[in-house]
């Protein structure tokens, strides 16, 4: 069964069962995310103050790995600039792509590493980021990772 | 022998079948293979099917010996290829009970199929005000060809609805049906739930209203004897990769009077008498409509394929199948928290289920690491889904090549599951 407990660490399962910043933000930029093969839909809200992430948090539903990475990414992203935001993207993609040691500044986010051994789950942890980088954007078109 | 045993044990309820599942599994050289280092566990039949060795030899025995385009040379390898075409059109013929071989079309699969119908049948026949009539528990594939036909004609798509078994409500499919209603399309068996519809019944209830029907028969006939004469269809259409055959051929049976009074449904070779500028005249039944060379090898492959049912005995193969659904629908169902989605009175092939709280693409890829391959996700039949008020289901679904043990590696990987997210 090796592997198995790499891909689904605790942290990951913690936050799929109980995500955090489950919620819509008043006033927000926001967009939404569908991959329609697997159904997976999130919407991510982020409250901007200057250059930096006052608030985030998101809604939608699918599977362990993408409801995961959301509710993750909500705690990571918090009071990061946007130029820290988008290196965190950066670092997060490599990452969950072609694994390898996560750097320290990605924290928890680091339980992503094993996704990199399901290449048909990366969409998955994908997806969240992307609907961020288009809610940053304010982009009206549906975000998909498939 | 051992080699293809899959997962340990051996004995038991599957050696009293009247047939010896483990001689079978012998045919198939795939269920040999490991998977993450487990023996593969192949559930998901639905999908796609293995191929048997003989399928395998008559595809390679083609490009090897017998390689040469079908109905055109006047070479002696081209008459042999084009024998062995025609043997397995007259193969699947028998198999469907149908009347005359002219009636067996070659197509690419089921979808191309009703695609055909929809175009060439539905376009010359469905006009402003008709109705197409189809059911709640259609795949994709026998719903989009009726809308896009619908949408042209200003035609109006009605569908017939379904019981919280998965079982089509036939007195709602009967009121909906009307002297507007053209062209009935259900399947025979459902691919995300496992129901088996009553095709006879309800095809005496559209004639009566004057439609004609086609029966999508992808899941049913891999699984139950067909025949379309008793069944009394106007169309039925099924894919080779679902029985046993290689990909990208399929059939479309359709009654010799209503294909005789069909337009093309594509132009090219082979499908033509003669060609002018001016005028072209239409060869006949079946070449109208195979336009272009044809999936020679997949139709020789096809044949294969319907000579190993065939020989195996679709009576045999549906009895020994519904003992396995129903050994593997009372392990699954039997562990805390799953709930089978489509519990019909009349099942084949299909075993769909969720667990609570657990996203079938977890399962699925939890399973997967196990050896044991099904199908998560809404299974291209998202109005069903919708129905059951799930996004998804993992799909477990059998072929008569499956056993007990594997439904027992089934239950063992779903109590995994749930254990990774105790």
């Amino acid at each position: 069964m090796s592997g198995l407990e790499d891909l689904y660490q605790q942290v990951i399962v913690d936050h799929s069962r109980r995500p955090r910043n489950f919620r819509p933000l008043q006033g927000s930029r926001q967009a939404e995310g569908y991959n329609p093969l697997c159904g997976d839909r999130v919407t991510i809200y982020v409250n901007l103050e200057g250059d930096k992430v006052k608030e985030v948090a998101f809604q939608g539903s699918g599977c362990a790995i993408s409801t995961a990475s959301a509710s993750l990414l909500t705690e990571a992203l918090k009071g990061k600039t946007l130029a820290e935001a988008g290196q965190m993207f950066e670092r997060f993609h490599e990452l969950v792509t072609h694994g390898g040691a996560a750097p320290a500044s990605l924290g928890k986010l680091a339980a992503f590493a094993g996704v990199s051994e399901y290449p048909t789950r990366v969409k998955c942890a994908t997806l969240p980021w992307h609907t961020l980088r288009a809610a940053l954007k304010n982009a009206p078109e549906v975000v998909s990772t498939e | 022998m051992s080699v293809n045993r899959g997962v340990a044990g051996g004995a038991g309820a599957a050696l009293t079948s009247p047939f010896n599942v483990w001689k079978i599994r012998e045919d198939f050289p795939i269920l040999g293979r490991k998977v993450h280092g487990k023996p593969l566990v192949y559930l998901d039949n639905a999908a796609t099917t293995q191929k048997p060795r003989a399928v395998i030899d008559a595809v390679s025995q083609f490009y090897s010996n017998d390689c040469a385009n079908i109905h055109r040379g006047v070479h002696w390898l081209s008459e042999r290829s084009t024998g062995l075409y025609e043997d397995a059109r007259v193969a699947v013929q028998r198999f469907l009970g149908a009347a005359d071989a002219r009636e067996i079309i070659f197509v690419r699969g089921a979808t191309e199929g009703i695609n055909l119908v929809a175009q060439s049948y539905g376009r010359r026949h469905v006009g402003a005000g008709d109705e197409v009539l189809i059911s709640a528990m259609e795949h994709h594939s026998n719903i989009v060809p009726w809308q896009l036909l619908c949408e042209e004609k200003g035609a109006r798509l009605r569908v017939a609805p379904i019981d919280d078994r998965g079982e089509l409500i036939v007195s709602e499919f009967g009121k909906l049906l009307s002297s507007r209603t053209r062209i009935v399309a259900v399947n025979h068996v459902s691919n995300a739930l496992g129901t088996v519809n009553p095709v006879a019944d309800l095809i005496a209830m559209a004639h009566s209203a004057g439609a004609v029907v086609l029966v999508d028969g992808a899941q049913a006939a891999p699984h139950l004897p067909v025949n379309v004469r008793e069944m009394d269809c106007d169309f039925y259409c099924f894919s080779g990769h679902k029985i046993y055959g290689p990909s990208g051929v399929g059939v479309l049976y359709g009654k010799a009077a209503l294909l005789e009074s069909m337009p093309p449904y594509q132009g090219g070779g082979d499908m033509i008498r003669s060609v002018t500028f001016e005028k072209t005249t239409f060869n006949d039944l079946p070449y109208r409509f195979e336009a272009g060379t044809p999936n020679i090898a997949g139709v020789i492959g096809l044949g294969a394929a319907i000579g190993y049912v065939s020989r195996t005995g679709l009576e045999h193969i549906a009895a020994y199948e519904r003992d396995l659904l129903d050994y593997a629908t009372q392990a699954v169902s039997a562990i805390p928290g799953v709930r089978v989605i489509g519990t019909a009175r009349e099942k084949a092939g299909v075993l769909s289920f969720v667990v609570d709280g657990i996203h079938p693409h977890d399962a699925g890829t939890i399973l997967d690491r196990q050896g044991i391959a099904i199908r998560a996700g809404h299974h291209c039949a998202q109005p069903v889904m919708e129905r059951f008020g799930v996004p998804a289901t993992s799909r477990a679904s059998f072929a008569f090549y499956n056993t007990r043990e594997e439904a027992d590696a089934l239950a063992r990987g779903i109590l995994k599951v749930k254990e990774i997210f105790a």
